[in-house]
């Protein structure tokens, strides 16, 4: 039995963070679950996958984040639980439903969590999502423990109820990807089938429905206020003169830097994990009581711009800051010692912190970037468009794993900016620049946000050339699948959507569906679709073999070099860089336990000096 | 109770989180408060995957430049770009055989001397337990064992408020029971290896 299912409450388990809040979800009798994968919080649809035999809740990896957020909405809608997760960048795009779902309210619990990434760790932008809270006018959760995301998402669904509005769970990779102790819960029990009785005057969300459900947003705003004032999820500890208010991962901080610094007598600590709305009286009397207050969050100023707000509104003249100069900063993470050392000199204690060891002479160490895989098709697809064309067109690129083949020797992602933009921008690009462009963008991320620039690529006659790279999954998230998978290859019956029968359905007039394995003749291919003037479109399908591995495993042939053939040209490392090779008394060397058998590199050396091993020889 | 601040740092692949979790089990198993953060995500894409483990009453889950009571390192270069998080009371336990990063093979870097940079690392820390980790793992029958070569030789140190048996005990509970054998082989291996390191001169 999957251990997020185990009926045994009391016990400890040591979970990860996203685990935890999916058992927070089974606890809380949880129905249906969706999500769009994205780190950092792709495993609670993993798990939610992973169980979904044995665990009675509907789960789905939904096309991208807003259809995940209208599919858990409509069973919250019929009344029963639903929970969706996705990563911060993922509520932009849910963000449309987000907005009008909170002037609908629901009747069962939903819950949204939205995994933010402060330090970027696998992300393109560092927002702070707290800001929808206020945006969307929906409550706002944040735990700061493991454990705490666990009770958090339990409470979130009841609390959603009462309120009937959606409550977002904001979590940071700090407690997605943190591993603690969880105290299991009891499971309970599921109110499965869910009802919607017809009412499109109060549903259909028209200027005249909508102008009333406005008013009961406000409404249900002002309990969830009351709500946050008395929740236990706002806790003051310690009474000094000082306050210290604070939220998330960086409570933790506080609560070592205040240990740390033997200050327990003088501090009082305001932990807010109500954080919209926030709790207005326990501000006001917090702030009543202090000579001075520094706000301990990371990313954006949002508790200290409520803090200074409740503040004046009491007429209080405390000093209270948060982020600035010798303070904090709005971009990145923080860290104990960075808490510990910006409480004390903010409230004027002297001491002294581990001295690092010196590193300012240590010898230079190369780079390690995460690197496409060795026989990864993306390399030799990137290969073969350089071979045409080389550094002549614009390449937009895309957010996936061949994001990496920006590194040089690849060098093709001259811009990538956010789900599905490759296509909008090489149309952009190639009206104003007059260049060649090709857009790159992963079968996923075509699924999720690239059809829409595809039509209008095709609609507003843009001459680009679109490479779908399809290697069959979300390979950078962890292999989860997408419309275009073959399920059958892991137990699934889901019927597939094959991209090339919808790219010539959106009426693309050039359309080749290509094996980039075959270099030469990808090569052609490429240069018949650039050079035809209009939308052409270029499916390069091999399926990633890091996924193809967790169901079919197969015996692979591997390549050496054989240096009574190579001349040291090197331009199988140059032109490839691919992970497996390394130089040994300057000559290329294959090492073949890193070695899948693409053969693209053979292909590839003027000298065919790179041969194949027997198989098992 | 003391705080143990643990970091562990290797390259995709080679079972760093693993490692950290079987820890973390054998702390809970042992009634120790644990916290672990990992950065992962790109494991599989041969990039760098560290970890921290806090042991004892703290509530941080990462720990800070200059730090850590312990780091452990899988791979020597990565053991060097992480010493930053040590300081002069530290231990440093790492592996000596390198994974040289593609940028090296593409001209983009130099790999360091290993000698030299444990030289360096062993100078500046309280004590340095290098050896190669890698040999062992292929001894107790496949380099996927390293990790457990590494838990054995942090085993032998005597700094973690938990026992050996406790991380024997994970071990046995929480992995493979294909590998158990090996798993079990290359820890006892590391940790002869330690206790060899332990008791030399620095």
């Amino acid at each position: 039995m999957n251990k997020l299912l185990l009926d045994s409450p009391g016990e400890q388990l040591l979970l990860l963070g996203n685990e935890a809040i999916v058992r927070g979800a089974i606890e809380a009798g949880v129905v249906v679950a969706t999500c769009y994968p994205g780190t950092p919080s792709s495993e609670i649809g993993d798990s939610f996958f992973q169980m979904q035999r044995e665990s009675g809740v509907y789960f789905e990896y939904s096309t991208n984040e807003q259809i995940a957020m209208e599919v858990a909405g409509a069973a919250a809608l019929a009344g029963v639980r639903a929970i969706c997760s996705m990563k911060h960048v993922g509520l932009n795009v849910a963000a449309d439903f987000l907005m009008s779902i909170a002037y609908e309210g629901v009747k069962g619990g939903f819950v949204i969590v939205s995994a933010d990434d402060p330090s970027l760790f696998s992300s393109q932008n560092e927002q702070d999502n707290r800001y929808y809270g206020k945006l969307s006018g929906l409550p706002i959760l944040e735990p700061s423990s493991v454990a705490e995301a666990k009770e958090m998402t339990k409470d979130a669904f009841a609390l959603s109820e009462e309120l009937q509005e959606p409550v977002i769970l904001r979590t940071t990779t700090r407690i997605n990807h943190a591993t603690g102790p969880v105290i299991l819960g009891a499971i309970g029990a599921k109110k499965t089938a869910g009802e919607f009785p017809k009412d499109p005057s109060r549903y259909t969300m028209v200027p005249s429905t909508s102008m009333k459900l406005h008013k009961i947003l406000l409404s249900n705003y002002e309990k969830a206020a009351v709500k946050s004032d008395d929740s236990p999820y706002n806790i003051i500890s310690g009474n000094g003169k000082w306050g210290i208010v604070t939220s998330g991962v960086s409570y933790n901080y506080v609560i070592d830097a205040v240990k740390d610094l033997a200050i327990e007598s003088k501090v009082g600590i305001l932990r807010i994990g109500f954080s919209h709305p926030l709790p207005d009286g326990i501000i006001k009397k917090f702030l009543s009581q202090k000579e001075k207050v520094l706000v301990v969050e990371e990313l954006e100023p949002y508790l200290e711009e409520g803090l200074k707000v409740k503040a004046q509104e009491a007429a209080n003249t405390v000093q209270i800051r948060g982020k600035g100069d010798g303070l904090f900063s709005r971009a990145y993470e923080f860290d104990p010692r960075m808490v510990r050392s910006v409480i004390a000199s903010y409230f004027g204690i002297k001491h002294k912190d581990k001295k690092p060891v010196v590193t300012t002479d240590l010898p230079a160490i190369p780079q390690r970037p995460p690197n496409l895989c060795p026989g990864c098709p993306h390399r030799a697809t990137y290969a073969a468009v350089r071979k045409a064309y080389g550094d002549e067109p614009i390449y937009a690129n895309d957010i996936g794993c061949y994001t990496l083949g920006m590194l040089p020797p690849l060098r093709m992602a001259d811009i990538t900016v956010c789900m599905g933009a490759s296509i909008g921008l090489g149309a952009g690009f190639a009206k104003v620049t007059g260049r060649k462009v090709v857009s790159f963008i992963g079968d996923s991320t075509f699924f999720h946000a690239g059809i829409p620039g595809l039509i209008n690529a095709v609609h507003n006659d843009h001459n680009i050339t679109v490479v779908i790279m399809d290697n069959g999954t979300t390979s950078m998230t962890g292999f989860q699948p997408d419309p275009g998978t073959d399920m059958n290859n892991i137990g699934f019956k889901n019927p597939r959507v094959p991209i090339e029968d919808m790219v010539k359905g959106i009426g693309v007039k050039h359309v080749a569906v290509v094996n980039p394995f075959k270099y030469r003749k990808m090569v052609e291919q490429v240069k018949e679709a650039v050079e035809f003037n209009g939308v052409s479109v270029i499916i390069s399908r091999a399926i990633c073999p890091l996924y193809q591995n967790t169901f079919n495993k197969q015996p692979r042939r591997t390549f050496f070099v054989d240096h009574n053939l190579c001349k040291n040209h090197r331009d199988c490392l140059n032109t490839l860089a691919c992970p497996a090779f390394y130089l040994d008394k300057e000559q290329v060397e294959i090492d073949e336990s890193l070695c899948i058998g693409c053969t693209l590199c053979a292909q590839i050396c003027p000298e065919n000096a790179i041969r194949p091993r027997k198989i098992g020889g | 109770m003391d705080i143990t601040r643990i970091i562990i740092v290797a390259v995709g692949g080679q079972g760093n989180l693993l490692a950290s979790h079987l820890v973390g089990e054998a702390a809970l198993a042992g009634g120790i408060p644990v916290q672990i953060s990992e950065i992962h995500g790109m494991s599989q894409r041969g990039g760098i995957v560290e970890s921290s483990l806090v042991l004892g009453d703290a509530n941080s889950s990462i720990i800070s430049e200059g730090e850590a009571d312990i780091l452990i390192g899988f791979e020597p270069s990565e053991t060097l770009r992480d010493i930053g998080k040590c300081n002069k009371d530290s231990l440093v336990i790492s592996n000596t055989a390198p994974l040289p990063p593609f940028t090296v093979a593409v001209g983009m870097g130099v790999y360091p001397s290993v000698d030299g940079s444990m030289k360096l690392i062993g100078s500046r820390v309280k004590k340095l337990i290098a050896f190669d980790a890698t040999k062992l793992a292929r001894e107790a029958g496949s380099v996927l064992a390293l990790n457990m070569v590494m838990m054995g030789a942090l085993a032998r140190t005597g700094l973690l408020p938990l026992s050996e048996k406790l991380l024997k005990q994970a071990i046995i509970d929480k992995t493979k029971k294909a590998f158990l054998e090996m798993n079990l082989k290359a820890f006892e291996l590391g940790y002869a290896a330690g206790a060899k390191a332990f008791n030399g001169v620095k």
